[in-house]
């Protein structure tokens, strides 16, 4: 198939960015959108271009790298799928597709679609853990039984990859389905639950002074989240800010 | 250079503890004036960043990624082994070293497997109590599942996506030390020199991925847990920006490179589909415990299929070849993967392939969501339930069991492999080879560590499944954060390294002109055209088979093609930006020398073990021909400034628990 790109190009942090226009012949239903993009990449270096920046790295859907706004949706068309295992067969020929960068005053853009999503990294910073040593001198893993149901949702919390598409999608820029699973995946756990409360209110101080801004119960992270994350999880996170918050 | 494994005397099972008992330790006190570099954060590098930190020093860690935990080991998705015993059966320690010694077809060395094997069980306690969420019984306590090459459960799990849980456990250990200040991390930054001072590891010479700014970085000790170099491949399960330049400078700098071809083709993995492929996608292994192999018994059937005129639910039993289970009948299709892939690779070129470039064959649920579906009835007491019913239910077991990676493998391939058979073919996976280190994880420069991958220690000429995370895991937090502590006794009084000395200068300078001469360069292809070039030479010559005259062409053909990339490779843009087109050239740059030796390694090694088949030495079977009078050694390359020149030096492997025996799955 043959299609128009209209793209982000912005060549550092301070410079201005705006929306390029690429024609690429040929696609292949079968690429992955990234393959599309590598074939743009290759067109533009060996016509001596810029080739355009986006992050990307495991292209199996589970390292969160990619990040790309695609037609006005984060990661694009397809419902639970990064922009890696995003395919060209969700597209006709002819189609024209935007490509923007993942938007949020928390996600300065860097270059291009590469965004800085370290915010993310001081949130967990500031107590995405629970506090033991690794020693290895721990109790033996089967002293505490774990309800599989408690186990089972701890695990679904906890398959978030970080990638900021709700973020990207809410228009509050809220980063709250991403802080939410973190918290709950540990307050789901008995060995998590000792900190729960401290830990809740650590990381929504560092989220507020982030500038992420608050949930107003709109629901688009959840459908746009590549991994499902359930919006449960902000109300977990709410309750537990709540009752950290009541007991002091 | 020192050269001597520093296996410690006594019995096997006693050796860890007493070496632990033996060796030099630094006072906390001192321990706050000892800088480490640890140079990835995989799950190796990761844990053994949070474990040195929490060990009192400081730590610097580096990753090319935004975020630690984005380091490829989050893309391992069966599960990670430890000698538990949970399932009571019959594991032991023991039992997991042995497993490890013959599925690395007895090219590993035992006292490290044994000590692998010794802290596995400490592995998974410790994950727990850092809030993995391990896939449980309904009695709350934790499942396992079986992995190829072994006769017991010893596999936990969360999902398929096991190795992100537990990368995710020691980035959260990671976060909790950078919160008190005792790890300082470089995200976006790649090491690309190691620092020598007085012949000793002192630092290296990072760059900055986002400014382009080359930094000097100074440390008493530098841990390089950079990962495999599959990608020498160009094609393979590894990351994109997953690459052996820190382990090859390293080796350049006087670390000899243990191995190089002993690689791992991954059996299942989803085949490739067309000239544009830039990654391949892997299907774990563990689809393997109720995943049956075929391809049909007859060439019309495969005909057919291929001309899209039947399908493969349409053959009859009695039509289909469930070769892994006719070839091995004790280990059926869970054989080690080096075994899958030959025998999937013998079918294919025997004309049995089916897809339409002839590379694949089926991996088929049916049987189990039929026995699953039974079950399940039978517990809800349906014994009367219609077969539609029956599906419905087993088909929910499956999707409880594997259900992640069905939902990849659809997006990829668009087929419901609920439906119909998976299509898999082999692909390149994981590196068996790569630095070599002592018994205690140093290399021959002295203060430099390899650890995870990017050693070669522990899994000979084949690694058994879900053994990486182990091994990973094993060497960052209970294995290097103790034997480094016995280098470092040395340097209490050394004080801060000063990286004005001249070896940074020079180190740096070089770097700086390296990086100049791409940007500068204007040439002619790109460096994908170079990789892609790359790959297929290895592919086709150092793949699943090799043979001498093969691997001879290979080593013309990379040298020709690397004099060719140095006079004619396009690298846009500059050195002071985000330039992924210039990191991508540092890295083929080095892909291009390892491979030159990979093959070399190759040629050298005239018998067939574990992932190495070399065509001239197999069974009237095909099964690979080890020699154990010639070959029983760790071949370690010393670099000389040409890897056609490499000096070869050989530590013999000694086998005093575990007799060298012909591997046999049959």
């Amino acid at each position: 198939m043959n299609l128009t790109l209209k793209i982000w190009r912005q060549k550092g942090p301070k410079d201005k960015g705006k929306i390029v226009d690429y024609k690429v012949n040929d696609i292949s239903e079968h690429m992955s959108f990234l393959e599309m993009m590598d074939v743009l990449n290759e067109q533009l270096i060996n016509s001596g271009e810029d080739p355009v920046a986006f992050d990307h790295d495991c292209r199996e859907g589970i390292c969160g790298s990619c990040s790309m706004f695609i037609n006005g949706r984060a990661h694009g068309p397809a419902e639970g799928t990064t922009t890696c295992q995003l395919h060209m067969r969700s597209f006709s020929d002819g189609d024209t597709i935007y490509i923007e960068p993942f938007r949020a005053n928390a996600f300065p853009v860097i270059k291009d679609l590469v965004v800085d999503r370290s915010a993310f990294e001081r949130i967990q910073q500031a107590g995405g853990y629970i506090s033991v040593n690794t020693s290895g001198n721990t109790q033996d893993a089967n002293a505490i039984p774990i309800p599989k149901e408690d186990a089972d949702m701890a695990m679904d919390a906890a398959t978030c990859i970080g990638c900021g598409a709700c973020v990207a999608t809410c228009k509050n820029a809220s980063a709250m389905l991403f802080v939410g699973a973190k918290i709950s995946q540990y307050a789901l756990l008995p060995q998590g639950r000792v900190e729960a409360e401290k830990r809740a209110k650590n990381m929504v101080a560092q989220m507020d002074a982030e500038g992420f801004g608050n949930c107003t119960n709109t629901g688009a992270c959840e459908v746009e989240c590549p991994k499902g994350i359930s919006l449960s999880n902000i109300a977990r996170m709410n309750r537990e800010f709540l009752t950290a918050n009541l007991k002091k | 250079m020192s050269f001597e494994s520093k296996t410690p005397e006594g019995p096997l099972k006693d050796q860890w503890t007493n070496h632990k008992n033996n060796i030099n330790l630094v006072n906390p006190a001192n321990k706050r004036n000892i800088d480490v570099i640890v140079v990835g954060t995989g799950l190796a590098g990761g844990s053994a960043s949070a474990t040195l930190a929490e060990l009192g020093y400081n730590v610097k860690s580096f990753c090319y990624q935004d975020s630690p935990r984005r380091a490829h080991s989050i893309a391992a998705q069966g599960g990670i082994n430890a000698a538990k015993n949970y399932q009571g059966d019959g594991d032991s320690t023991y039992r997991l070293f042995y497993d490890t010694i013959k599925g690395g077809d007895y090219r590993s060395r035992e006292s490290n497997v044994y000590r692998l094997a010794e802290v596995s069980a400490n592995i998974i306690d410790q994950c727990v109590a850092q809030g993995v969420p391990f896939a449980r019984e309904y009695g709350g306590l934790l499942d396992n599942r079986s992995f190829g090459g072994v006769l017991v459960s010893r596999t936990f799990y969360a999902k398929g996506q096991t190795g992100q849980q537990l990368l995710l456990g020691a980035y959260s250990a990671m976060n909790r030390q950078i919160a008190r200040g005792k790890i300082e991390m470089f995200n976006r930054h790649e090491m690309l020199d190691v620092v020598l001072v007085d012949g000793k590891a002192r630092g290296i010479i990072a760059r900055n991925l986002v400014t382009g700014e080359i930094e000097k970085h100074s440390a008493h000790a530098v841990v390089i847990a950079s990962g495999g170099y599959g990608n020498v491949y160009f094609l393979s399960t590894n990351a994109m920006g997953s690459n052996a330049t820190a382990a090859w400078k390293t080796h350049k700098r006087g670390a000899y490179f243990a191995n190089p071809c002993f690689t791992q083709i991954h059996p299942t993995c989803i085949p490739r589909s067309g000239e544009y492929q830039s990654k391949l996608t892997l299907m774990s292994e563990s689809l393997r415990n109720d995943g049956r192999i075929w391809v049909p018994k007859k060439k019309e059937d495969v005909a057919a299929i291929r001309a899209g005129k039947l399908k493969p639910t349409q053959i009859s039993e009695e039509d289909r070849d469930y070769y892994l289970e006719r070839r091995y009948p004790a280990f059926g299709n869970l054989v080690p993967r080096d075994v899958a892939s030959r025998a999937a690779k013998e079918r294919c070129d025997a004309g049995y392939g089916v897809n339409a470039t002839g590379e694949a064959v089926y991996l088929d649920f049916s049987s189990a969501i039929e026995r699953y579906g039974k079950e399940q009835a039978q517990i809800n007491g349906e014994p009367n339930a219609s077969k539609e019913r029956v599906l419905e239910l087993g088909k929910k077991v499956v999707e409880a069991k594997y259900g992640n990676l069905f939902e990849m493998y659809e997006k990829i391939v668009d087929q419901n492999p609920y439906e119909t058979p998976m299509m898999i073919y082999p692909a390149v996976h994981y590196t068996m080879g790569g630095i070599w280190v002592d018994y205690n994880l140093m290399t021959s420069i002295p203060g430099c560590y390899a650890i995870g991958e990017a050693n070669f220690s522990d899994h000979g000429a084949n690694r058994l499944g879900a053994s990486a995370l182990m091994q990973g895991l094993a060497d960052g937090y209970f294995v290097l954060p103790y034997t480094i502590g016995d280098y470092l006794s040395n340097d209490i009084r050394t004080g801060k390294i000063s990286t004005d000395l001249p070896e940074f200068e020079a180190a740096e300078k070089e770097v700086r002109e390296r990086l100049e001469f791409f940007v500068n360069n204007k040439g002619t292809h790109s460096v994908d055209y170079y990789h892609k070039k790359l790959g297929k030479i290895m592919w086709d010559k150092c793949g699943m088979a090799r043979n001498a005259e093969g691997l001879k062409e290979a080593m013309q053909e990379i040298k020709e093609l690397r004099e060719d990339f140095w006079k004619n490779v396009s690298v846009p843009g500059s050195m002071d930006e985000l330039n992924p087109e210039l990191e991508k050239a540092g890295r083929v740059a080095d892909f291009l020398e390892l491979g030159e030796l990979f093959a070399r390694d190759a040629l050298e090694r005239e018998e067939s073990c574990g992932g190495h088949f070399r065509e001239e030495y197999q069974t009237e079977e095909g099964e690979a021909l080890r020699d154990d009078q010639k070959y029983t050694y760790v071949a370690a390359w010393e670099y000389t400034g040409n890897p056609m020149e490499s000096i070869l030096h050989k530590e013999n492997l000694e086998f005093k628990e575990v007799e060298l025996k012909t591997r046999s799955y049959k």
